[in-house]
């Protein structure tokens, strides 16, 4: 089997088109512009964006040149470890009583995330209570009810078009009431851009700060994996309206990369906290920042 | 982000230094296919797309001697756009209808991507056309899916069909066979949303297609969707052999350079566009615009279009005169504002505005409340208040504040408003489109 051979086949195990550049890009000689080239290109494929890659491979050639690096194995090394600087984040434990509230643009698995994180809390043995705040939505509450039978959970829901803001009110309460350490709030799908529905999601802080001024009120934004340059935008926008705590990406499991976290942590400085996996119940986990970038190069 | 505003801006940016010389190098010809190349990539293009498309537009720049042309800029803008659009292919694609009834329209995505939600919207638009529509509920796995589908039917005002969580071929054959005895013609097949890499959930998209050999198969993409649209519409095209595409979500800030890129690799038309949450908000793709919109350009196309739809021809001309005549009363105005919410969501007409697009983004928002306010005040005065806004005096204003509901500061901004908007007019008479630019003080 000649070397041409060989690379084939390394190329054929690996399935998607990213791998494939990276390998091409890491088997090069020397840290040449096509060996540059082909990494810009692995980095723009998995959604990175175009100023963050641009950014990340000035450092690579800096720290190579400062480091006297000369072969393209130790280079991966360099990056890997720059990118892993990048998305790595100390997040602050958890203190009960604990609100965290979801929010995002339309189907980026909000509903399917509560589900799961109630499953992961009921399983460090606190007791939990979602608030149905997505009345929007055909039959959200519905399948947010399925999600709390599964994890064995209460939900408390009003009906369809009641304000979201009420849901949450009531949530409390009945919190308070039972003395449960944590409240995962459900909210509809929204796009970014519609001023409205911003001021209902800082509607519902304003009750959760009102009632629980003493709890971890935690918000995060939960976006799909497979989502190109626009995450920025919505990061940026959320944070502003509602000054967002963390990231939770969705949808890992697919062929995307969620490179976008990096152009996020480039600009807004926020860091993902955990990652969905899979459609089953405990497919919700911690974010690791060196298994994310490992996955990634 | 929003680096650049539009395509344009940076052209000009780029050969306003040389305008003087009259001739361009082959350098600055590189370097502005290098400022196209970020532009795609900014807007979700695929990279290989992007790759091909610059190489292509380079040599017909190239090749068209854009050297000599007084305006390089706008040329290039041009032959960018023109093949964005030849790509996209170029007119509006319209849906199959079967000639054996019923029809029947499968959609399938990964999920999240609206499938759904396009559901309701497809019948609705269907049932437009006399069309008479049945859902049917194929997503037997998502937690309530089918009691989403049944809201969504009831919302467009049609028929749910539903056998529970049962095999989806079996659910296929029923709804057709439940159309066929109640004397639907149209059904729109909703299916789970799954990964294309879902070996498992993607045979089963496969046996339903060959149970039913539905008229079409529409994939659903979400408009925002990044690199990674490429490889889900390849695959689920390899595998289900679609016959069209339907992008979600477009009603949102993304540039939507995905659908250039599911163009490109799978060779299917892009059918349709959803751009609201109503179920009205669903729009024929229009390859033209999208290309504007990749280029951060604007979409002035579907706003003419939209406020075509809105006024009739006679209201646009007995206005017109009111402009020469300069004789715009606040009746008018309301008549006004009672057109453009016929039109829909005023911030989504401002981002088609050119120039306006990027600028506006996150920082200028127009409540659409404050419209309403704006209604009210009018309301509360008298035929003669509005005729002749200048007898408003401290007195009447009070009047008004307390009728409307609002304060006395709010009459008063609007009073002073309706002059600048009436300033404007007469600009614009005189001055065209420039005078526009001072419409985002009005609201």
């Amino acid at each position: 089997m000649n070397i041409f051979q060989k690379i084939a086949q390394g190329i054929k195990k690996t399935k998607d088109a990213f791998s494939k550049k990276l390998f091409f890009a890491f088997s090069a000689r020397a840290l040449d512009d096509e060996f540059y080239d082909n990494l810009e290109e692995a980095l723009l494929t998995a959604d990175v964006g175009i100023t963050a890659t641009e950014n990340l491979i000035e450092e690579l050639k800096n720290e190579c040149f400062a480091r006297k690096i000369k072969k393209p194995e130790d280079a991966r090394d360099v990056l890997r470890q720059l990118m892993i600087e990048d998305i790595d984040y100390d997040v602050p434990q958890y203190e009960y009583p604990l609100v965290i509230l979801l929010s995002g643009v339309n189907g980026v698995g909000k509903t399917t995330a509560i589900g799961k994180l109630a499953h992961m809390f009921k399983d460090m043995g606190k007791s939990v209570v979602i608030a149905a705040g997505d009345t929007f939505r055909a039959a959200a509450s519905e399948q947010l009810e399925v999600w709390g039978e599964r994890a064995g959970v209460r939900v408390i829901r009003h009906s369809e078009g009641a304000d979201p803001a009420a849901v949450v009110f009531d949530a409390i309460s009945s919190a308070k009431a039972k003395g449960n350490d944590v409240i995962l709030v459900d909210t509809a799908g929204r796009l970014h851009n519609k001023k409205n529905l911003m001021a209902e999601l800082q509607k519902i802080c304003r009750v959760v700060g009102r009632e629980l001024p003493d709890a971890d009120f935690r918000k995060f934004l939960v976006l799909d994996a497979t989502t190109g340059q626009n995450a920025v935008s919505q990061a940026k926008i959320f944070s502003e309206d509602i000054d967002t705590d963390g990231i939770i990406l969705t949808k890992l499991d697919g062929t995307a990369k969620g490179g976008v976290v990096l152009a996020i942590s480039e600009e807004l400085q926020l860091p993902v906290v955990y990652v969905g996996v899979g459609e089953k119940i405990d497919d919700l986990i911690p974010f690791d920042a060196t298994d994310f970038i490992n996955a990634l190069l | 982000m929003a680096l650049f505003e539009s395509l344009s801006d940076r052209m000009n940016h780029i050969f306003s230094k040389l305008r003087n010389k009259g001739k361009l190098t082959e350098l600055e010809i590189k370097q502005a296919m290098r400022e196209i190349r970020v532009a795609l990539l900014e807007a979700d293009v695929n990279y290989n797309v992007v790759k091909d498309f610059t190489a292509k537009v380079s040599e017909k720049a190239l090749g068209e001697d854009i050297l000599k042309s007084l305006t390089p800029a706008q040329q290039i803008v041009k032959i960018v756009n023109d093949e964005l659009v030849a790509l996209m292919g170029s007119t509006h694609q319209k849906l199959a209808v079967s000639d054996r009834p019923p029809t029947v329209y499968m959609m399938c995505g990964l999920q999240g991507a609206g499938k759904t939600t396009m559901c309701g919207k497809l019948a609705v638009y269907l049932k437009k056309q006399g069309k008479k529509v049945l859902l049917a509920a194929g997503d037997i796995y998502r937690p309530a899916a089918i009691q989403q589908l049944k809201v969504v039917a009831k919302n467009a005002q049609t028929e749910c069909f539903e056998m529970g969580q049962i095999d989806p071929v079996k659910i296929a054959k029923g709804a057709i066979d439940y159309a066929l005895k109640n004397g639907y013609d149209t059904v729109i097949l909703d299916t789970a949303g799954r990964l294309h890499i879902d070996e498992k959930l993607m045979d089963e998209l496969v046996r339903v297609k060959k149970e039913i050999k539905p008229t079409e198969i529409l994939l659903v993409v979400d408009s925002m969707t990044g690199q990674d649209a490429v490889t889900v519409a390849d695959t689920f095209n390899k595998t289900l052999d679609v016959t069209g595409v339907i992008m979600t979500k477009l009603d949102g800030d993304t540039r939507g350079g995905a659908a250039l890129s599911i163009k490109a690799v799978t060779g299917k038309p892009i059918k349709f566009s959803g751009t609201g949450e109503k179920p009205e908000d669903l729009e024929p793709f229009h390859p033209e615009r999208m290309a504007s919109r990749i280029l951060g350009m604007g979409d002035v196309l579907t706003l003419i279009e939209k406020a075509q739809n809105a006024f009739s021809q006679e209201e646009a001309l007995k206005m017109q005169k009111k402009l020469k005549e300069n004789s715009f009363t606040l009746e008018d105005y309301l008549d006004q504002l009672n057109n453009m919410k016929k039109m829909g969501n005023i911030n989504d007409m401002m981002s088609m505005i050119p120039g306006l697009a990027g600028k506006m983004k996150g920082n200028v928002q127009i409540d659409e409340k404050q419209l309403a306010h704006t209604k009210a005040i009018i309301l509360s005065m008298t035929p003669q208040e509005r005729r002749n806004p200048d007898i408003i005096k401290a007195s009447r204003r009070k009047r008004i504040a307390r009728g409307s509901g609002t304060s006395i500061q709010e009459v008063n901004q609007l009073l002073k408003q309706f002059d600048m908007m009436k300033e404007m007019m007469s600009r614009m008479q005189r001055g065209g489109l420039r005078g526009l630019k001072g419409l985002k003080g009005l609201f």
